[in-house]
């Protein structure tokens, strides 16, 4: 199959959700082009996450230069979930951070989009490697200690974790620290599409209530519809004014997405998380797009 | 065996998958943990026959290791699997203490092991674990070649006491072996004969040595081939004689070239009978995104590298000058 990806590239500033739809739709448009070309990937969680990664990136939550990836004052972010790299890839090209025509090479022979997020590979906007589940969101407390506690800047971390993810003890290890060292300059997003390999999140291990738990670990936690630009930025304007605030509560966005969300027929569907679409999906899946 | 031959391809997680079921047959007491990757390390195969025996821990490792560790020492026979870089690295400290010093009967299946892996990257090509598995006292090590041995390994593992890991991989690779095929714990196999130099291998580099061996019969040299899946315990005996007969060795493992199988054979050869050594394997380096043939090629893991190594090392051995360049430049030929 023959896909091109056009060149274009998005502002980051406050928009209307008719204007992020549009970028969510060119995202997940890119995501079913990367992964047919790919021939292998994840499917459902990056078509899941787009419209949060397009609060994230697109509607000025996030302070980043596209001339300039590694500048000083950035805020970082952090893809624990390192196989859901597609939406980050996907992302961080409309955002300008690297021409879009490189997406064709994702998992390819010497590619800087390794199938996991590689930072030896030096692509803008990947500011750690990770996949192996949980490590990221550690890494992520780390960078939030360092900004606050030793450089005193204002700077910002998010981080993203799936919901089976939470799993990992080391997700709770990393929680606890958090709170303990008062990181209101940190922002966990929980992509809560309750799917994860091997079936449902209840069935393959109850990790519920999530909402209970963050707050128990110290969380300021808000519960909004992944899908819902609106309260997406509702729950960004929590954070942001937590971090503004010097609150001391670091804020989990717990964001209800449906896996494989846009294409009919991979929505809410657990054996998408880990699947490419052939040829024909992949056309009928652009057509609904 | 001394001829090549082949019975098609198949992944040793398949191996692994079927050897677990067969064991859960024989065994009322094995019971298997999943790490929500129960396809593809293949014991959902185990997990449809005997739901019963089989628990969903999720996407947490190192519980499932010391939950492996209190169903052992209550008297069942746990398997948990996941990929190596999860279930032999992430859970390090676990397999240190909980079950190696408990000695716990506690089975381990290490999935997507090696750069075969291809697409998913470095992260999930596990290159490091044979070198801390095997320097855990009491602990058992396998690495299978092809599905027919791992499907054996896996049985055997079952029905030894002890801790035990075995390591598989993901993608097809030569079928070679049969199920009348030997295999013991704790023996090598000479599987093609010869005086000249030994090519000790395993896992998927095994189907390899073999193709280096028939390459260099061609040049009148004759190779023992030798299978050695039990990376521990280690049969010092048949490589110590491999060493006084052969005078040459080269290994060869899809895995860091320190402290591996490589590491294994140079502790026996330097103690036992000290002959030149050259190592085939990843030299120092993570692994990175492709297609499972152009990485083994990127990354010298081809009967090409075993065919330079052994002109090496026979070269060494007779005090000659072939240089690395020269032995090289000679496999560039058959390249072309
Ligand atoms: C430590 C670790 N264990 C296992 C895996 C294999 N793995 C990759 S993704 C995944 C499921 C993740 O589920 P979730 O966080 O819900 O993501 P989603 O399915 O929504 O994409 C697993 C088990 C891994 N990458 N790292």
């Amino acid at each position: 199959m023959n896909v091109e990806f056009e060149q274009i590239s998005f502002e980051n500033k406050r928009k209307s959700s008719k204007e992020l739809s549009v970028i969510a739709r060119e995202i997940r448009r890119d995501i079913i082009k990367m992964l047919v070309t790919a021939g292998s990937g994840h499917s459902g969680g990056p078509l899941g996450s787009s419209d949060i990664f397009t609060t994230l990136y697109f509607n000025g939550n996030m302070s980043f230069d596209k001339h300039n990836p590694l500048y000083e004052h950035r805020d970082r972010f952090v893809l624990s979930a390192g196989h859901m790299c597609p939406v980050l890839y996907a992302t961080l090209a409309n955002a300008g951070m690297f021409p879009k025509a490189e997406l064709a090479t994702l998992r390819k022979y010497n590619t800087r989009l390794q199938g996991h997020p590689g930072r030896d590979m030096g692509l803008p906007g990947i500011e750690t490697s990770s996949g192996s589940l949980g490590q990221g969101f550690s890494i992520a407390v780390g960078m939030a200690m360092s900004d606050k506690l030793l450089d005193k800047t204002e700077k910002k971390v998010y981080s993203l974790t799936g919901d089976g993810e939470l799993q990992e003890g080391s997700i709770w290890e990393a929680a606890m620290s958090a709170s303990h060292f008062k990181l209101d300059n940190f922002c966990w997003i929980i992509d809560n599409n309750d799917c994860q390999i091997d079936g449902r999140i209840k069935d393959v291990m109850d990790v519920y209530p999530i909402d209970e738990k963050c707050r128990a670990f110290g969380f300021d936690t808000v519960v909004c519809d992944g899908h819902n630009f609106e309260e997406l930025q509702a729950a960004f304007d929590v954070f942001l004014n937590n971090q503004k605030n010097k609150t001391g509560r670091p804020t989990a966005i717990i964001a209800k997405t449906f896996m494989g969300h846009g294409v009919s027929f991979m929505e809410d569907s657990y054996k998408w998380h880990g699947m490419p679409p052939n040829e024909t999906q992949a056309i009928q899946a652009l057509e609904e797009l | 065996m001394e001829e090549l031959k082949q019975y098609g391809s198949k992944p040793t997680r398949f191996g692994f998958g079927d050897g677990l079921v067969i064991l859960g047959e024989r065994h009322s007491n094995v019971v298997v943990l999943g790490g929500d990757i129960t396809g593809s390390v293949m014991t959902s195969l185990f997990k449809e026959k005997f739901p019963e025996r089989f628990f969903s821990i999720g996407i947490a490792e190192q519980n499932a290791t010391t939950i492996a560790v209190g169903l052992a020492l209550s008297g069942k026979i746990p398997f948990f699997a996941s990929y190596g870089a999860f279930c032999a690295l992430r859970n390090a400290d676990q397999l240190r203490i909980s079950v190696c010093y408990n000695e716990a009967n506690v089975k381990i299946g290490g999935g997507h092991s090696g750069i075969s892996v291809g697409p998913d990257g470095a992260t999930h090509q596990v290159l490091e674990e044979v070198a801390f598995l095997r320097t855990l006292p009491h602990m058992t090590l396998i690495v299978p070649c092809d599905y027919e041995e791992a499907k054996k390994a896996t049985i055997a593992i079952g029905e030894m006491i002890g801790p035990a890991y075995i390591r598989f991989g993901r993608s097809p690779v030569p079928l070679f072996t049969t199920p009348e095929h030997p295999f013991e714990i704790g023996k090598a196999q000479v599987i093609r004969q010869g005086n000249h130099v030994a090519l000790i291998a395993c896992g998927s580099m095994v189907w390899e040595a073999m193709i280096a061996a028939e390459k260099l019969a061609e040049k009148g040299i004759q190779a023992r081939v030798i299978n050695c899946p039990s990376i521990k315990p280690f049969d010092f005996e048949t490589i110590t004689v491999a060493a006084r007969e052969c005078g040459a060795i080269v290994t060869a493992e899809e895995h860091q070239v320190h402290a591996g199988l490589g590491g294994a054979v140079a502790e026996a050869v330097v103690k036992n009978h000290p002959v030149p050594m050259e190592f085939v394997g990843v030299k120092d380096s993570f692994g990175g995104s492709g297609e499972p043939e152009e990485l083994m090629i990127k990354f010298g893991l081809t009967w090409r590298e075993i065919y330079a190594s052994a002109l090496i090392a026979i070269q060494r051995k007779d005090g000659g000058s072939l240089t690395a360049t020269r032995a090289i430049k000679e496999v560039a030929e058959y390249k072309g």
